[in-house]
């Protein structure tokens, strides 16, 4: 049943990898929890991030969807210490996972609670109390309709997601109603990784062109805002299609606009 | 029928508690020594070897953030709106230094000097509202010396005859 035998994860980096195949990790089931490996041998010392798209399994790694398996070194200032693998899938349907943040759509209240639509199999659930300085007393000013920025506090396949619009310190940073007017559309996942990287070429050129503001939310939904409705179209426009142009294209656009 | 012939009584009724009140600690460990070998010999468990804790090597996740270390979601350019992107740069710099401690240093609305003043003033305050009654009296009636004693230093209000 499982796709031939495994072949070790370093060797399948940028290939494509498709459910099923086991990725063996050396030199783990080797040694002896307590002997601490010496010199600069292939597995680092620390803990290995399992990504999206990959489960543990008995010798090492077994995926899970098909797509091109990633990999970032252990370093400094990186999240995880010892590595991260994962793989590099293209969806265009929302799975909430704790922790994104997600833009919602408010479709209505129930007692307490709002429901928000977050493209998701199901709406997920926002406590009014779950903004910043709201008490029993002062309640957040949240219509059916509105959009909220916000982050998962419990998603899992077993249980309705729920989402609040503070961060463990209770600050709202960032999250909360979005303002008025702008413009909501949906992209792939994909996109919105890409869009949300580091240094990104597209936001960087973007952003030398006019004010703006962006709201990217991991469910594939973006809300621009300019000063005019032609700047935000524009914005909309090169944001879609961005996805399928390849940065000379994007930069010709680019300066056929800042030309205008 | 009295008593040379003890009746022997079982072990579970040895075992009940008001039958091991007279007993001493040393014999009540024996007892429960006894009881929990008889209690593993009787419960089932696997007789397999412990699995290895492979776990603590790979921590599964199934968010692409720490993955590919994105950034926030919420951005501004060219000031559309400030507070967003003063909210840019505290967080960029936060992924930088990766200092949270800092964030308690920033921007205080009162310097710690004016703090420690109003501090001092305050423990005094809320310190007279918990003194018993008589403490209460004796600080009512300091402070009304301390006006009586000032008084005779302002100038008395004397009656000031009207000039024609």
């Amino acid at each position: 049943m499982a796709g031939g035998g495994g072949a070790p994860a370093e060797s399948r980096v940028g290939q494509v990898v498709l459910p099923g195949d086991v990725l063996l990790l050396p030199a783990y089931d080797e040694q002896d929890t307590e002997r601490l490996p010496l010199g600069t041998s292939a597995a680092p010392r620390g803990r290995l991030l399992c990504g999206p798209g990959l489960r543990r399994c008995a010798g090492g790694l077994l995926v899970t969807k098909c797509g091109l398996l990633r990999h970032r070194r252990a370093g400094d200032g990186a999240a995880a210490a010892g590595g991260a693998y994962w793989v590099d899938s293209q969806q265009k349907r929302y799975v909430p996972v704790k922790g994104d943040h997600v833009i919602g759509i408010v479709t209505g209240k129930v007692g307490d609670v709002f429901r928000l639509d977050v493209g998701g199999s199901e709406q997920a659930s926002l406590s009014y109390l779950a903004f910043e300085g709201a008490t029993k007393r002062n309640r957040p000013n949240v219509q059916v309709g509105d959009l909220i920025y916000g982050q998962f506090l419990v998603a899992n396949k077993d249980m309705e997601p729920e989402m609040v619009c503070i961060d463990s310190s209770g600050r709202a940073s960032g999250m909360g109603v979005i303002g008025q007017d702008g413009f909501l559309f949906k992209v792939s996942l994909g996109l919105i990784r890409k869009l949300l990287a580091p240094k990104c070429e597209i936001i960087q050129e973007l952003s030398q062109l006019y004010p703006f503001e962006l709201v990217l939310g991991m469910n594939g939904r973006i809300w621009v805002k300019a000063k005019t409705v032609q700047q935000t179209l524009i914005i909309v426009n090169i944001l879609e299609a961005c996805e399928y142009m390849t940065a000379e294209q994007r930069k010709q656009a680019l300066a056929k606009l800042s030309g205008n | 029928m009295a008593g040379e012939v003890k009746t022997k009584l079982s072990k579970n009724l040895l075992r009940m508690k008001f039958m091991q009140r007279g007993l001493d600690s040393q014999t009540k460990k024996q007892l429960d020594e006894e009881e929990k070998k008889i209690i593993s010999d009787e419960h089932w468990y696997l007789d397999l070897p412990d699995l290895k804790e492979k776990e603590s090597y790979i921590i599964e996740e199934r968010s692409f953030i720490p993955c590919e270390d994105l950034l926030y979601g919420r951005m501004s350019f060219k000031g559309f709106n400030p507070e967003i992107e003063k909210l840019m740069v505290q967080i960029n710099s936060k992924s930088k230094k990766e200092e949270i401690e800092e964030d308690d240093k920033m921007e205080a609305d009162v310097s710690d000097e004016e703090m420690a003043r109003r501090y001092e003033t305050l423990v005094g305050t809320i310190g007279k509202k918990f003194l018993k009654k008589r403490d209460q009296r004796v600080l009512h009636d300091e402070d009304e010396e301390e006006n009586s004693n000032t008084k005779p230093k302002k100038a008395r209000k004397m009656f000031l005859k009207p000039q024609d």
